[in-house]
């Protein structure tokens, strides 16, 4: 599986006591990210192994003879012993060289170069857009409903969030089609020409997760308000910003991330998706073609790099984590 | 001589972050008399209770059995001999499972295989009755009982699987203090009944005194004083033992 | 055990109408749904509601088709990811320590990356298809049980009764089906109608972009997939399958909200808020001296029923006033009323609360509350904000109410730290409140009351969480500010011991009201009257008690709030009960200047003469 990787085992320089709580927390989250992408080569590698049969048969096709997938077999390296097959895969990436497509015999490094871009704009705008309107949303909500205060808010909340938040990235990504390019016609319905043509798709990839998260902060904030340390604050009679942004939002901060890293990594798993709706020139619409032609080599690729940056996300969470909450940089996040 | 510990060490974590619970503590509960564990919060009094059923694992020294070593058992030997010692424990939201009817949790000490209540109907009863709750108790859940009436369930549970032992672990700290008094005076009245052995273990001098026959002082992990208990009350050795009583609020007069 | 909330009841009957939706749309529309008419990518019309597909097939029938092979496949990814991440996260708990610490971040990890990534990798071994497209998706849900499962597990394994169980030797396997299954089967269920709604996503995603069902089968996604190709020509194409995955969607997320609603205690604690502060009539006079007053001090829940019913007292200068009273007294609600800082929810009345000449029933000023009023806590490791350093907590009320410049705040801070013996203090003012030990925190909690020197401390059990010998030293400490400064304070304790050690004046608490006022020293004296506060005293294990004498009881126990008799609340469990006490409010008897008790016996033996 993708996570093999994740044993996230202690580094055992961190063990010591001597060290700065920081640096004992890096040294712990570079180990784990290291082993998590070398576990990524890995996964990514046996993943030719794994289809079934034989894969020179699979990818020559069954009208191919049996010299002509001898002779692909050879080329692939398929012939070589396992062991060599990765060392020659591994040291390959560690040159950048991420094989050849069978379909267009271009670089897959090249491949990948050239749609990444998209895919990461869409991805960063989205993930910034979420923190940005969830966080407010979710603690404007409960700040406005604790105690009990305002059910008619309460329930609205919980409606359109709910809905919302279960509306699929790509079903969204086509009603907004509808609604604003074809009835409307004030946005462009796909392609990525222009600047106006990045809103409706991360529109769809933002909304549902914004909903998502929003309730968890929520959901977070109403726990957090319900705090010891919050009547304390209070007792310092604080204007309601001070009380609310000094006092709450790194505690509430912790346990949203704790829970809402996963939404930000899953924006990755939707904006693919998404590609395919606006014929968004990125790596998801490419992979699916690659999976559809078998050219295997692209796929690696492409969940390598999709891979590697799942992994980058959830160490921005724990980094973040770590400055919000020194309690969580002795150990995993520490309740 | 029933229970013992004889230089028991008890290290949690290894290497650099280890760090030593309990260090080399002897001590012995005789059969028919109830031994008092006195202790502040981190001196070990609760890791030695649980090295003294089992589910500590003594680093060094030996938990003994009316004689036999049982430190060192595993599997269906061990199984046997932890039966012998029960363990009452001091979170009453905690010690019963909510999903379990009373008379199940008692069913299930009389027979931890098949825990079957109308085989086992007359011990429920008389364990229910034994703590002064009626027999109709054993068909409701744990949440309709109040804190003092959980923690008496948790000692007719004790009771009912008949043990040599019991180690009751900080049972009446959660509790009001008339509701103290009334498990308590319940936990006297079992010790003359019953010729109960037991390791009451608290951080209260007051309370300990009012159960022990003996009392043992824990700090830092360590015995530092165990005797008879009027002696420790009246005269006693230790300076840390001096400060634990002199620490203790004095109470105003009863009324008269 | 299930709560059936409106959410709940609404998404079970919806998707249990999809379900036989989904069993019976094949054999009534299937002919519809292949059937070319002919007429392709006609908009809706009364024949075909939503029109037609690019080969003439009505869309509506071949959306209602789709939902069997929909659910069928949602179903099994969600089954397989349930079983496989149950088993999984069964096994990772069973395991020893190390494999189940090394388990359970190796699920933290895969639980991180995105199914679709995942979903992505299978398709490629196992080739596009809706075999592949279930596996995949799965899978990738695997993990999310398997860490709920581990934890929820550990946590229950963690509790005594399980423990319990072990020592009484039931089997492993017992301890597994009677223990941990069913304390663990309800946040399951909220996963399994949450992972319903991520599988049916995921996998009608798949389809959507080709990797999922392949020609000539659909499900919603394939449908979706053709009807975005006809969005500008009959966009009712579209519309049909995109409504049907989220509404099936959503109701699976009520399903799962209603659940864990119902599993939330915070949910159902909630109460409807209005908080009043309200004057009641009739004030009488307190004594002319007198810094805090409180007259007919009531708190009570929205519904009416009072927690605190009718207090009054008063705090003069320099004096220690403590309260003591066991759970559900109203003695903390008292202390945090005078010091407006009630939980949300409730109301509050009196006809005087005052602090001098702060009138704490108007909207007093925040500066004045928070400058003449210092709180400290029951516990120390709960009231300081776990995510910033002492120092900007120490510093907060100085610079904010009184404009005291950063540099000079944090001086007077390490001074009011020194000044309660907390050690190293100018270091202390970096660091975060974990570094602390309990008592240190207490202290500091102490020092950042006494810190604007406020008039009145109110003190709310300080010393419950401390050791013994911790407490001894807090309550010196507190006892030498009140000496050195003249801080006049009102104390809580549930531990008359401790009251009657620190306090000059003692209020007994019982069932929302004060039942006797005394002066400590004739509560140390044994003059004590009233027979609650006399029961309290003989229930109260002793260092020099006789031997082998029981410790006096109360019979039953204290009554609900909303069930107090409406005469004394001590009624029912008293043992020199008259007839008149259920029903009629005790009167006052008075002993002295600082000695009342609220008491239909004391004041039936007053009048006879008879002083006991």
């Amino acid at each position: 599986m993708i996570g093999e990787t994740a044993v996230g085992p202690k580094a055992p320089a961190a063990r010591g006591r001597g060290l700065h709580p920081w640096a004992g927390f890096l040294l712990r989250r570079l180990a784990g990210l290291a082993v998590a992408l070398a576990a990524l080569v890995v996964v990514t590698f046996l993943m030719m192994q794994l289809i079934p049969g034989d894969p020179a048969r699979a990818l020559a096709g069954d009208t191919a003879t049996g010299a002509q997938v001898e002779q692909l077999r050879h080329e692939l390296g398929l012939d070589r012993p396992l062991t060599e097959q990765f060392t020659s895969y591994a040291t390959g990436l560690l040159h950048g060289d991420l094989g050849q497509s069978f379909q267009t015999r271009e670089p897959v490094a090249q491949v990948i170069g050239s749609r990444l871009p998209f895919t990461a704009e869409l991805a960063l705008l989205a993930i910034v857009l979420v923190l940005l309107l969830a966080v407010p949303l979710g603690m404007a909500v409960a700040i406005a409903t604790r105690g009990g205060r305002r059910g008619r808010l309460d329930a609205a909340f919980t409606f359109v969030t709910g809905l919302v938040g279960a509306t699929p990235e790509y079903v969204l990504g086509t009603l907004l089609v509808l609604v604003f390019a074809i009835t409307l016609g004030v946005l462009p319905a796909a392609g990525a020409a222009s600047v106006t043509a990045l809103i409706l798709p991360v529109a769809a990839i933002a909304l549902p997760a914004t909903c998502v998260l929003a309730r968890i902060v929520r959901r977070e904030t109403a726990g957090v308000l319900e705090q010891d340390y919050m009547r304390t604050a209070r007792g310092r009679r604080l204007p309601p910003l001070r009380l609310y942004a000094r006092h709450a939002l790194p505690n509430l901060l912790t346990g949203t991330l704790t829970m809402g890293g996963l939404t930000l990594a899953g924006l990755l798993g939707g904006t693919v998706i998404v590609e395919s709706v606006f014929n968004w020139p990125g790596l998801g619409s490419r992979v699916v073609q690659a999976i559809l032609n078998r050219d295997y080599p692209v796929i690696q690729g492409t969940v390598l790099v999709l891979g590697v940056l799942a992994t980058l996300l959830n160490m921005l969470v724990d980094l973040l984590l770590g400055l919000l909450d020194p309690r969580t940089l002795n150990g995993r996040n520490a309740p | 001589m029933t229970l013992a510990v004889e230089n028991v060490t008890v290290v949690f974590g290894h290497g650099r972050r280890a760090a030593t619970v309990l260090d080399d503590v002897t001590l012995a509960v005789p059969k028919g008399t109830t031994v008092g564990l006195v202790g502040e919060s981190g001196s070990g009094k609760s890791t030695l209770a649980k090295a003294m059923v089992g589910l500590v694992r003594p680093r060094a020294g030996r938990v003994l059995l009316d004689g036999t070593e049982i430190s060192g058992l595993r599997g269906k030997r061990l199984t046997a001999v932890r039966r012998r010692v029960q363990m009452i424990s001091q979170d009453p939201y905690s010690s019963l499972d909510p999903r379990m009817t009373v008379g199940r949790a008692l069913a299930e000490a009389a027979d931890p295989r098949r825990a079957d209540v109308r085989a086992h109907a007359a011990a429920i009863t008389r364990g229910l009755e034994a703590v002064g709750l009626d027999g109709d108790a054993a068909r409701r859940h744990p949440h309709q009982f109040s804190g003092g009436q959980r923690q008496r369930i948790a000692i007719a549970r004790a009771l009912v699987a008949e043990p040599e032992v019991i180690v009751a672990d900080e049972i009446t700290s959660a509790l009001d203090c008339s509701v103290q008094a009334e498990v308590l005076n319940l936990l006297a009245d079992l010790r003359a009944r019953l010729d109960l052995t037991m390791l009451f273990i608290s951080h209260d001098l007051a309370v300990v005194r009012h159960v022990s026959d003996a009392v043992a002082v824990m700090h830092h992990g360590r015995l530092v004083e165990h005797g008879d208990r009027d002696r420790i009350y009246r005269a006693p050795a230790d300076p840390y033992t001096r400060r634990l009583l002199a620490s203790a609020p004095s109470l105003p007069k009863e009324a008269s | 055990m299930i709560r059936w909330s409106k959410g709940l009841a609404a998404g079970t009957a919806g998707l249990v109408l999809i379900v036989l939706l989904g069993i019976v749309a094949p054999w009534i529309w299937g002919d519809d749904a292949t059937r070319l008419t002919g007429a392709a990518r006609e908009g809706a019309s009364a024949a075909q509601w939503l029109g037609t597909d690019a080969l003439g097939r009505d869309v509506l029938a071949r959306t209602l088709v789709a939902t069997r092979l929909t659910l069928l496949m949602t179903a099994a990814a969600t089954a397989v990811a349930g079983v496989l991440g149950v088993l999984l996260g069964t096994a990772v708990w069973v395991a020893g320590r190390r494999v189940r610490e090394a388990g359970l971040r190796l699920i933290d990890v895969m639980v991180s990356y995105p199914a679709v990534i995942l979903a992505l990798v299978v398709a490629a071994i196992l080739g596009a298809g809706r075999v592949a497209a279930v596996i995949g998706i799965g899978i990738a849900w695997t993990p999310a049980f398997a860490r709920l499962t581990a934890n929820l597990a550990a946590s229950v394994a963690g509790r005594d009764f399980v423990a319990t169980a072990r020592l009484l030797g039931v089997p492993p396997h017992k301890l597994l089906t009677r223990h941990l299954l069913p304390n663990i089967a309800e946040p399951l269920l909220v996963l399994l109608s949450v992972a319903f709604a991520g599988t049916l996503t995921a996998l009608s995603g798949l389809s959507f972009i080709g990797l999922g069902v392949q020609p000539p089968s659909y499900d919603w996604g394939a449908l979706l997939n053709t009807g975005l190709e006809a969005l500008y020509t009959n966009p009712a194409e579209a519309l049909g399958p995109a409504v049907a995955i989220t509404l099936t969607g959503v109701l699976a997320g009520f399903i799962g909200d209603g659940l864990a609603a119902g599993l939330d205690p915070r949910g159902a604690a909630a109460v409807r808020a209005a908080r009043r502060r309200t004057k009641t009539a009739k004030p009488t006079p307190p004594p002319a001296d007198a810094l805090l007053v409180v007259d007919d001090l009531r708190v009570s829940l929205p519904d009416g029923t009072d927690l605190v019913a009718g207090v009054s007292f008063h705090v003069r200068p320099g004096e220690i006033v403590g309260v003591v009273g066991e759970s559900g007294s109203g003695k903390s609600l008292t202390a945090m009323a005078v010091a407006q800082l009630l939980p949300d929810g409730l109301d509050v009345q009196a006809a005087t609360l005052r602090l001098d000449d702060l009138d704490l029933l108007a909207d007093a000023e925040p500066r004045r509350l928070a400058t003449e009023i210092g709180v400290v806590y029951q516990d120390p490791s709960a009231s300081f904000n776990p995510a910033l350093r002492l120092g900007g907590q120490l510093t907060e009320v100085l610079r904010r109410h009184r404009g005291v410049g950063k540099a000079e705040a944090r001086k007077r801070a390490t001074d009011a730290l020194d000044s309660v013996r907390v050690t190293r203090p100018a270091a202390r003012l970096r660091q975060h409140p974990h570094e602390l030990s309990g008592g240190m925190r207490q202290r500091a909690m102490i020092a950042s009351a006494l810190l604007t020197g406020p008039r009145l401390l109110v003190a709310d059990e300080p010393t419950t969480a401390l050791d013994v010998t911790v407490q001894a030293e807090v309550l010196a400490l507190l006892r030498e500010i009140n000496e050195r400064d003249g801080t006049a304070m009102l104390f809580i304790s549930h531990d008359i011991g401790v009251i009657g050690t620190l306090c000059h004046r003692v209020l007994v608490m019982y069932g929302g009201r004060i039942v006797e006022e005394l002066t400590a020293a004739d509560l140390s004296a044994g003059r004590a009257r009233h027979p609650y506060t006399r029961a309290l005293l003989a229930a109260t294990p002793r260092l020099d008690a006789a031997d082998g004498e029981p410790l006096a009881t109360i019979p039953g126990r204290p009554p609900a709030p909303d069930a107090r008799p409406a005469g004394c609340p001590f009624a029912g469990r008293c043992t020199e009960e008259l007839p008149d006490c259920a029903t009629t409010p005790p009167p006052v008897a008075v002993f002295g200047a600082d000695h009342r008790a609220a008491c239909h016996a004391l004041t039936t033996a007053a009048s006879r003469g008879g002083d006991r």
